[in-house]
C-alpha cells in the first residue's frame, strides 16, 4: 500500500473531513456508556464515597494527555525522517488536544483533592508529572507559535517533542521518587482492594471515548491548518 | 564538478526559483544575477547545503551533497553576507579560528597583509570595508579548496580591493577551482558566466 | 575532531574573558537571587537550613538558563555559526564544545560558590561537598539540554523566555536528584544514589544532546 499517497494534504483533506462525524460519533457513544457506568453502575467506594467518581474523568485524561504526547512525537518524528508536511502539520493539530487532556487531568484531580485531602491542590507524583506534561505541550504549542516559517516550526517542534518525549519517562520516575522522599499525598482509589470490574469498564470505555474525540477534534484541527497554509 | 538538477526553492510562501538546473566545471566563474529578493543568497546556501531546496538536489562530482555533509564542506569556502568576524578577536585571530575550523592551518599575517588590513587591532575598531576585507582573506589561505561561494564579495570595498579580489578569482578559477559568485556591481564580471535568477 | 574541538572551548573561553562582565552578571544573578530567599521566607534557621538545597540548586537553574540565550545567538548574527555548520568537523563535536565551554563559564563557578551560600543558609558544612558535587555532576546536564533550547529558539521574539519555558520541565530531573542527593545526605541516608544518577543522566546528555543540538542548529539556520 502506497502509505506516501496518503501524506498529501490534497488527498488526505476530504478523506480527513468525511472520518471526522464517524469518529465523534463513535466518542459520544462511548462517552453516554462509560458515564453512565462510572456514574451509575459502579459500586460505591468503601472509602471515598462517592466523590472517587471523578476518577472515570480523571485516569483516562491522564492517560490521553500522554498518549497523545506519544502519538505527536510519533508523528513529529515521521515528518522529520521522511520530510512530509502532512505528518508536522498532524502533530500541531494534536497538541491542544493534548494538552486540554492534561489540564481535565489537572483541574479533576485537584476537585478530587479537595474533599479527600482538604486542600485543591496535593504535590501527588501523577499532578506533579501531568503539571510538568503540561509545561512541555505549552513549550511546544508556544514554541510553533513563535516561529513564522511553517518548514522551521514543523521541525523545531517536532526536535522539541522527541526530546520531551525521551525525557518522559526520566521527568515521571524522577517525581515518583521525589514523591516518596517526601511523604506526600495521594489522590488514588485505596489500592488495597482490587479494582472492581464495573469501574475498569467504564475507565476503559472513558478512555476510548476521549480517544475517538482525539482522533475526530484532530482530524478537523489538521484540515484547518491545511487551509492555512493553502496546501489543501 | 558541481551539478544543480531541478532545484525548487520557496521562501516564507513565495517561490524563488523552480526547475533551475546547472552545472559548473573547473575553471568556471558563474555569477548569480537578478533582483534584490530574487532568491540570488538562497541559492548560494542550496549550493552550500545550509539550505534544502523543494525540490530537485545538488551533486558534488557526482555525489549528492546531502549524503556527503562533512566531506562536502571541506571541499567550499563559503563567504555570506554577514562577514563573520568576532568584533572581540583581532583580523588574525578571527582568520586562525576559522581555518582551524576548516581544518586548514595557516599563517594569518601573511593572508592579511595582502588585502591591507591590520592584523593585531580589534575588529571592533575597523571600518566596515576592512571588515569585508578581513572577511576576505580567508580566500587567500583556501588556494587548495576547490569551490569559493561567494555572497556580495566586492560590497563595501574599494577599487583596489576590488581589483586584488579579482585577482584573487581569476588565479584561483586558472588553478582549476570554480567561483560562484553574486554581485549588483559590474567589476570583474567580464570572464564569468551569468546566471539570471527572474522573479 | 578533537582539535575542532579545543578550539571551539578556547575560543568560547577567549571571548567570554574579553567580555568579562557579562560572566560575572550571571553569576551575581546566582548570588542575589540565594539572598532573596531568606528575605522572603523569614531567617528562621531551621527553615533555611532545610530550604537551602532546592534555593541553591533552583537559583543554579536560572543562573544558568540565564546565558543560555547568549550561547548561539552572538555566533549567529555575526555569521560565524553558519561556518562552523560548514566546517570540517561533525556540527554535534562543535556543539558539544560550546556547551562545554558555557558550562565551564556558567555552570562550574556556580559549584565553587555554592559553599559560601550554604554558609549563609546555615547548612552543616559536612554536607558541602554533597551539594558541590551535585552541582558539578548537574550543571553540565543544565548546558547540554539547555544548548538544544538555545538552539531551537535561535533568533525568535520572545527568545529568552521561551527558552525558559522549553528547558524548564527537561530540568526537572536533575533538579530533583540534585537538590534531593543533598537531602538524602542531611537525613543520614547518603546521596550517593541520586549522585550516581545524576552521573549516568550526564553520560546520556553528553551521548546524544550533541546531536540534537546539531539538528537544531541546522533546523534554525535553514
Amino acid at each position: 500500500m502506497n502509505w506516501f499517497w496518503y501524506a498529501s494534504p490534497q488527498t488526505f483533506y476530504p478523506l480527513a473531513g468525511r472520518m471526522a462525524p464517524w469518529f465523534a460519533g463513535a466518542a459520544a457513544l462511548l462517552a453516554v456508556a462509560g458515564l453512565y457506568i462510572g456514574f451509575f453502575v459502579a459500586p460505591t467506594d468503601a472509602q471515598q464515597g462517592e466523590v472517587y467518581r471523578i476518577i472515570f474523568i480523571h485516569v483516562p485524561a491522564a492517560w490521553l494527555s500522554m498518549f497523545i504526547y506519544v502519538v505527536m512525537a510519533f508523528w513529529a518524528a515521521l515528518g522529520l525522517a521522511f520530510n512530509t508536511r502532512l505528518s508536522g502539520m498532524m502533530a500541531s493539530a494534536l497538541a491542544p488536544t493534548g494538552a486540554l487532556f492534561t489540564f481535565i487531568a489537572l483541574w479533576t484531580g485537584s476537585l478530587w483533592g479537595r474533599p479527600t485531602w482538604g486542600t485543591y491542590w496535593v504535590w501527588d507524583a501523577r499532578l506533579t508529572s501531568e503539571l510538568v506534561l503540561l509545561f512541555l505541550y505549552f513549550g511546544f504549542i508556544a514554541l510553533q507559535a513563535a516561529i513564522d516559517d511553517p518548514r522551521r516550526a514543523d521541525r523545531a517542534g517536532a526536535l522539541l517533542a522527541i526530546v520531551g518525549g525521551v525525557n518522559i519517562p526520566i521527568i515521571h520516575y524522577s517525581v515518583v521518587w521525589w514523591n516518596t522522599l517526601h511523604q506526600g499525598a495521594s489522590v488514588s482509589v485505596s489500592k488495597g482492594a482490587s479494582m472492581q470490574s464495573q469501574m475498569l469498564t467504564a475507565m476503559l470505555l472513558m478512555a476510548l471515548a476521549f480517544w475517538m474525540y482525539s482522533i475526530a477534534v484532530s482530524l478537523v484541527r489538521v484540515r484547518c491548518v491545511m487551509r492555512e497554509r493553502g496546501a489543501a | 564538478m558541481l551539478e544543480a538538477a531541478g532545484l525548487d526553492c520557496v521562501r516564507q510562501g513565495r517561490a524563488l526559483f523552480r526547475a533551475l538546473s546547472f552545472s559548473l566545471k573547473p575553471g568556471e566563474r558563474l555569477r548569480i544575477a537578478g533582483a534584490n529578493g530574487c532568491g540570488k543568497t538562497s541559492l548560494l546556501r542550496v549550493l552550500c547545503g545550509l539550505l534544502a531546496p523543494n525540490a530537485g538536489e545538488v551533486r558534488w562530482r557526482g555525489e549528492k551533497i546531502a549524503s556527503l555533509k562533512e566531506e562536502y564542506s571541506r571541499h567550499l569556502v563559503y563567504l555570506g553576507h554577514a562577514p563573520a568576524v568576532k568584533d572581540d578577536f583581532t583580523p588574525a585571530e578571527n582568520l586562525e579560528i576559522s581555518c582551524k575550523l576548516a581544518g586548514l592551518t595557516v599563517k594569518a599575517d601573511a593572508a592579511l597583509a595582502h588585502l591591507g588590513v591590520p592584523a593585531d587591532v580589534p575588529v571592533r575598531k575597523l571600518s566596515q570595508g576592512q571588515r569585508r576585507r578581513a572577511a576576505l582573506a580567508r580566500l587567500v589561505v583556501s588556494a587548495q579548496i576547490p569551490l569559493w561561494l561567494l555572497d556580495e564579495p566586492y560590497a563595501a570595498l574599494d577599487a583596489q580591493a576590488a581589483s586584488t579580489v579579482d585577482a584573487l578569482i581569476a588565479e584561483h578559477a586558472a588553478r582549476g577551482g570554480a567561483v560562484i559568485f553574486t554581485t549588483h556591481q559590474e567589476t570583474g564580471t567580464t570572464q564569468a558566466r551569468v546566471l539570471e535568477l527572474h522573479a | 575532531m578533537l582539535d575542532a574541538a579545543l578550539c571551539v572551548v578556547r575560543r568560547d573561553l577567549l571571548l567570554a574573558w574579553r567580555r568579562k562582565s557579562d560572566v560575572a552578571t550571571a553569576l551575581l544573578f546566582f548570588v542575589i537571587v540565594t539572598s532573596l530567599f531568606p528575605l522572603g521566607v523569614g531567617a528562621e534557621p531551621t527553615l533555611l537550613r532545610a530550604i537551602a538545597p532546592g534555593v541553591i540548586w533552583v537559583a543554579a537553574l536560572l543562573s544558568s538558563m540565564l546565558s543560555l540565550s547568549r550561547l548561539f545567538a552572538a555566533d549567529h548574527a555575526d555569521g560565524t555559526l553558519e561556518q562552523m555548520l560548514l566546517g570540517a568537523a561533525p556540527l554535534g563535536v562543535v556543539a558539544a564544545a560550546k556547551a562545554a565551554a558555557h558550562w565551564i563559564v556558567a555552570g562550574l563557578p556556580l559549584a565553587l560558590i555554592a559553599p559560601f551560600i550554604a554558609l549563609q543558609y546555615d547548612l552543616q558544612a559536612a554536607l558541602w561537598p554533597v551539594l558541590a558535587l551535585s552541582l558539578l555532576l548537574g550543571t553540565p546536564v543544565l548546558s547540554l539540554i539547555g544548548a538544544i533550547g538555545a538552539a531551537l529558539t535561535l533568533g525568535l521574539r520572545g527568545g529568552g523566555i521561551l527558552l525558559s519555558l522549553l528547558v524548564l520541565p527537561l530540568y526537572v530531573p536533575v533538579l530533583i536528584l540534585g537538590a534531593g542527593s543533598v537531602d538524602m545526605a542531611s537525613a543520614g541516608m547518603g546521596g550517593e544514589g541520586q549522585l550516581l544518577l545524576l552521573a549516568a543522566l550526564l553520560v546520556a546528555a553528553g551521548a546524544f544532546a550533541p546531536w540534537a543540538i546539531a539538528a537544531a542548529l541546522r533546523i534554525s539556520m535553514e
